[in-house]
Formats: structure tokens, C-alpha cells, sequence
């Protein structure tokens, strides 16, 4: 087996505040082969973005980082120098990110923020920049491009300016693209051509790709992997037809209920909701950090035993007491 | 661009207009000035006399127009007490502050843009404190204390410096850093506050999701933002320095138009008042309007709005 692009372990990500230190993060692994679509699911808060800044090492100033192994190609990017890093970033692994609203720089034209990845990573002269920021442009789909090039980005909607963020994050023609809730805040008509776009570009750029959503409608799309994060851990991996067909953990079962449509119970029954609210992550945690809101939690829940993950397969991993039985 | 300057260009008209009324106003409405200029023990037909000679005696509107219209000549009145006409009193002035002005900010800026970048980058590090004190410093220092404090180090014991004057560029530089101080921290603070804002924005994770390194995402993409501000405050700043500083022009014994304003207020010299009151808020309307310009050349959501 070649070695994954990316490969995580036992990462963790803490942030200090005044009620004390919270484990937004909480021993998060999984790995993204190469051309290989891994899409992390899990709601708001639940860490996923937080993990997603940590594979760039771009977490914000306050927030601390461990990992039993954080790898891009085998190099480990926990050790690596800021400068290193830097060469990285933009060159073979790049990221989008959910807000194109505020995610371009107001004060530069589109022509210039793309071309800057290509001159600082020295890929050719500003001509030979030009024109592929041109070509990305025309194949993102924000035409006409020349035009579109001296275009500042108030200039344009936010759904065209997530096509420049992902015309800008394939610039530099990375193995690793990271794309962080790229749909969220675009409207439902636009969501659906950004994700196809999405997906076109991982086959054609043959792209590793981390798509993080909290949108399990999304994973039957695009991925060929699904891990479910829930309160700062992976709870559940697997290919999207074990994941979504034949979820072994309660929480993917309840998020799957909150689903409309898909077939999952008669027509015009209830749409579910998962009672309770996530517990706090402040302090020390041990257990299933869902049982507070699981219908099938027993007293063995609340030991550390419960939250160690079961390999039911290879690749398809259940921190769940119960995961054996199928549901 | 030209439908903005235009609209500014507009604004900027209206308002030296309607700073030449109030200044014409202020300045009558402060007591009866055919009293003063006859002095105190003058007999009601003396300033009666007085109040014809200077035209005192005829309607508001009227005395306001002749003087607007004499002012649009360049003609801004006569002395009172010289009998030199008030614009060339004030262009014998305005070299010395112009150059304590210019020299003063570009003191400050160097000063002040470095500074408040660096502290942003760091918050609550030594040097975002040891800023933060020099702003507190130049703010609450006096100017006449530091002028004298300079004066009394530089000029007298180390004799590195001239201490008053204005004969050569290095009689400036004392006065300089004595102004320059005081204009610092507002710039300072202004630019780090726009830098913790601008460095927090989501364009300059892009910036560094891009490989960029921190030159570039610090100059390139947070400070062109976070600049914005400054350039207004650094308008308005200078303008305040363009009018004179009595304070510091009377330390250094700068013959400048601080001076020139306060000698002429204390005479009475109503016509060299007013006449500086006028130069004064047309620098401040020029900046402003320049600011403006700088601002839509830097912003473009300013300049294709």
C-alpha cells in the first residue's frame, strides 16, 4: 500500500479560556490517499474546522496542538520550520474556505491574488502566471476570464468568488486540497454547481481531497470515504454506502434522521432531531461523549472504555459499545 | 473615479464656503470690534469714527460679501497694526511651519506605522507594551516641557542641536521631535488597531493558506487594509500642524503662524485672524479632500462604488 497524502493521529487541538481549557479536538485520526475524497462530517462546533487549520498548521494564535502524527507525503508537519510550511501551503497542499465573502483580499484584483501564489512559489514567469490564472478562471467557470482578472472581489457574487477561491487554491497544482464548508454559505442553486465543480476538479487535478461539511446529503456525492466527528472525536468511518447505509453509531443514526427525503422512513413522516445538546468540552471528559443523548446508553457508557474505537473492518472504524450489533 | 472627485470636489466647496461664514461670524460676534479697536477711553464719536473708517457700520451680509470678494482676489485685509496686508504676513510665516509640519510628520509616521504594525503582529509583547507607552508619553507629555527637556539635553549640555530659530534645517529638529511625539501615538494607534483587525480577517488566513510569507501577508495584504484609516487621521493631523503650534513656535522661537495667530489675537488684528482662520480651514478642506483621493486610490470599493 503507497503511503497516504495526508495522515492523522491522535491529533488534538486545545484552546485556553477563562472557564479553563477546551479540547475542541479530541484524538482525531484518519488519513487522504492520494486522488482519494475523504469528507468530514460532523455539526457546527464539533471541531472539524479546527482540524481542517491544524493539517495546514494555520490554527489561529490560541489555539495549542498535539498529534501522534500529523504527515503531508511522510513529511511531518508537526516539526517542520514556518518557513517549510510555507513552501507547502499554496504549492501542494491548498485550502478553501466557507466565507467567499470575506475570504478574498477587498483592496486586490482577482488577476493579482491568483497570480501571487504562482510568483511566490516561483512556477514561472508573470506571463506564463497570467495565463493560468486565465485558463483556472475559464475552467472555474468565471468568465470571461481576462475580464474577470482585473475585477476587484466586491465586484462579484459569492458564488463566483468560491470559484476564485478554488481557482486560486489549484494556482500552484497541489496534490492536497482542503476544502472547508465550501457550500455553507452560498445559496441552495449555487451550492449544488460548486460541489459538481468540486468534484470534477479532484478527478481532473486527481486531487487528494478533504471535504468538510456538516451536510451528510453531500457525502453519497463526492466521497469515497466518510469520517463523523461528534464533540471534538471521530465517532464512525467507512465508504459512504456502510456510512450512510448501514450507520453503526447513534449519532450517525440521528444525523441521518435529521435527513429529508432519501428514503429513510414514509413520505411525509417527521423529520428527526437529536435531543439534547452537545456536553461541555471544558475540563476533563471520559466516556461516550454522546450518551447524554443516545436512547441506547447503559451504565458501561461512562467508562473509558466505551470511547475506544472498534475496527470492524479495515477503514471502517466505530467508537460505539454497541458497534457490533447491527442496528 | 471622475463622478467621486467631483461629488468631493463639491462637498469640499460648500464647506470652505460655509467655514468663511462662520469664521467672518465668530469673529464679529466676539464683541464690538470698532470698541476695541478705538480703545477704552475713546468717546462714543471717536468709535462711531472708528466704526465708519473700518466699515463696521454697515449690515453683516454686506461686510461678509465685500470680504468674501476681496478674498477670492487673494486680498485678505490690512493689518491693523502694521499696515502690511494680512496674505503676505501669513506667506512670510508659513515657510518655518510648513517645514516644523512636514518634518513633524514624517517623524511620526516613520515612527508610529512601524511601531503599530510590529505591536499587532505581537499583542501585550514588550515592545506592543513599550508602544503603548511611548503613545501614553507622547499624549500626556506637554509639549512646552519636552520642547524645554530637549532643549535643555540636546542643545545646552550635549550643544548637538541649535535651540532656537529657524535659520537652518537643524533648528528643526528639536521642534521636530517635540511635535512629532504628540502627533505619534494617535497614528500609532490607528495602525495597530487597524493591523489586530486586518491580521484576525479571513483574506490574510488566505494570504497564509497561500504559502505567502509574512512580509508580504503583513504589507501586501493586512497593512494595505489596515491603512485606510490612517491616511484619514494622518490628513487631519497634519492639518493641525499646518495651523501652528503656539506651544512649540514660542519654545523654539519659531516665527511661525502659531505665533503670528496668537500676537494677532492679542492685538486685535481682527483682518490677520480672520485671515488665518480662513488659510487654516482651506489646508484642512485641501488634506481632507486629498485623503480622499488617497483613500479611493487605495480602496477600491471606494473608487467603483
Amino acid at each position: 500500500m503507497t503511503m497516504p497524502l495526508l495522515e492523522v493521529e491522535g491529533l488534538r487541538v486545545t484552546i485556553d479560556g477563562p472557564a479553563g481549557t477546551l479540547r475542541a479536538v479530541d484524538g482525531v485520526g484518519f488519513s487522504v490517499g492520494r486522488g482519494e475524497t475523504l469528507c468530514l462530517v460532523g455539526e457546527s462546533g464539533c471541531g472539524k474546522s479546527l482540524t481542517a487549520l491544524a493539517a495546514m498548521r494555520l490554527l489561529p494564535r490560541a489555539a495549542r496542538m498535539t498529534a501522534d502524527r500529523l504527515a503531508f507525503d511522510g513529511l511531518d508537519l508537526t516539526s517542520l520550520p514556518e518557513r517549510a510550511l510555507a513552501d507547502l501551503r499554496g504549492r501542494r497542499m491548498a485550502m478553501i474556505f466557507q466565507d467567499p465573502m470575506t475570504a478574498l483580499n477587498p483592496v486586490h484584483t482577482v488577476g493579482d491574488q491568483l497570480v501571487e501564489v504562482f510568483d511566490r512559489h516561483r512556477l514561472g514567469s508573470r506571463a506564463e502566471g497570467r495565463d493560468r490564472a486565465v485558463r483556472l478562471l475559464e475552467r472555474t467557470g468565471v468568465r470571461p476570464a481576462a475580464e474577470r482578472m482585473g475585477q476587484y472581489p466586491h465586484q462579484l457574487s459569492g458564488g463566483l468568488r468560491q470559484r476564485v477561491m478554488i481557482a486560486m487554491a489549484l494556482m500552484g497544482d497541489p496534490e492536497l486540497l482542503i476544502a472547508d464548508e465550501p457550500t455553507t454559505a452560498l445559496d441552495v442553486t449555487i451550492q449544488a454547481q460548486i460541489l459538481r465543480l468540486l468534484r470534477e476538479l479532484q478527478r481532473e487535478f486527481a486531487l487528494g481531497l478533504l471535504l468538510i461539511t456538516h451536510n451528510l446529503g453531500i457525502v453519497a456525492r463526492v466521497a469515497d470515504r466518510v469520517a463523523v466527528m461528534y464533540a471534538g472525536r471521530v465517532v464512525e468511518t467507512g465508504t459512504p454506502s456502510e456510512v450512510l447505509g448501514d450507520p453503526r453509531h447513534p449519532y450517525t443514526r440521528g444525523l441521518l434522521s435529521c435527513l429529508p427525503g432519501a428514503g429513510r422512513g414514509p413520505r411525509g413522516s417527521r423529520l428527526g432531531a437529536i435531543p439534547g445538546v452537545v456536553p461541555s468540552l471544558v475540563g476533563p471528559v471520559d466516556g461516550c461523549l454522546f450518551r447524554n443523548r443516545c436512547g441506547e446508553a447503559e451504565a458501561d457508557c461512562a467508562t473509558t472504555a466505551a470511547e475506544a474505537p472498534r475496527t470492524l473492518a479495515p477503514g471502517r472504524i466505530v467508537r460505539c459499545l454497541k458497534a457490533g450489533v447491527t442496528a | 473615479m471622475i463622478r467621486f472627485l467631483l461629488r468631493r470636489l463639491a462637498i469640499s466647496v460648500l464647506v470652505a464656503l460655509s467655514v468663511s461664514i462662520v469664521a467672518f461670524a465668530l469673529l464679529r460676534m466676539s464683541g464690538d470690534l470698532a470698541q476695541e479697536l478705538a480703545g477704552e477711553r475713546a468717546t462714543a464719536e471717536q468709535v462711531e469714527a472708528v466704526r465708519v473708517a473700518n466699515g463696521l457700520d454697515r449690515p453683516l451680509p454686506v461686510q461678509y460679501l465685500d470680504w468674501a470678494q476681496r478674498a477670492l482676489r487673494g486680498d485678505l485685509g490690512v493689518s491693523l497694526f502694521s499696515g502690511e496686508p494680512a496674505a503676505s504676513l501669513i506667506a512670510a510665516r508659513l515657510p518655518v511651519t510648513a517645514t516644523l509640519a512636514l518634518t513633524s510628520m514624517a517623524l511620526a509616521l516613520a515612527l508610529a506605522v512601524p511601531l503599530g504594525v510590529i505591536a499587532a503582529t505581537r499583542p501585550n509583547s514588550w515592545i506592543d507594551r513599550v508602544s503603548l507607552m511611548l503613545a501614553v508619553f507622547g499624549q500626556a507629555i506637554p509639549n512646552f516641557w519636552f520642547g524645554l527637556i530637549l532643549m535643555l539635553v540636546f542643545g545646552v549640555y550635549l550643544r548637538w542641536t541649535p535651540i532656537s530659530g529657524s535659520d537652518t534645517l537643524a533648528h528643526f529638529v528639536l521642534p521636530s521631535v517635540t511635535l512629532g511625539l504628540s502627533a505619534m501615538p494617535a497614528i500609532m494607534r490607528m495602525t495597530r488597531s487597524g493591523m489586530i483587525d486586518a491580521l484576525d480577517a479571513d483574506y490574510v488566513r488566505t494570504a497564509r493558506a497561500k504559502g505567502l510569507l509574512m512580509p508580504a501577508v503583513l504589507v501586501r495584504h493586512a497593512l494595505r487594509n489596515a491603512v485606510l484609516p490612517v491616511v484619514s487621521i494622518t490628513a487631519v493631523q497634519l492639518g493641525a500642524l499646518l495651523g501652528g503650534s503656539v506651544v512649540v513656535e514660542s519654545v523654539f522661537a519659531l516665527n511661525g503662524i502659531g505665533q503670528l495667530a496668537y500676537q494677532s489675537i492679542q492685538r486685535l488684528d481682527f483682518p490677520v485672524v480672520q485671515a488665518i482662520v480662513l488659510m487654516v480651514s482651506f489646508i484642512y478642506i485641501v488634506l481632507t479632500f486629498l485623503s480622499d483621493i488617497a483613500n479611493a486610490r487605495l480602496d477600491p470599493r471606494i473608487r467603483l462604488a
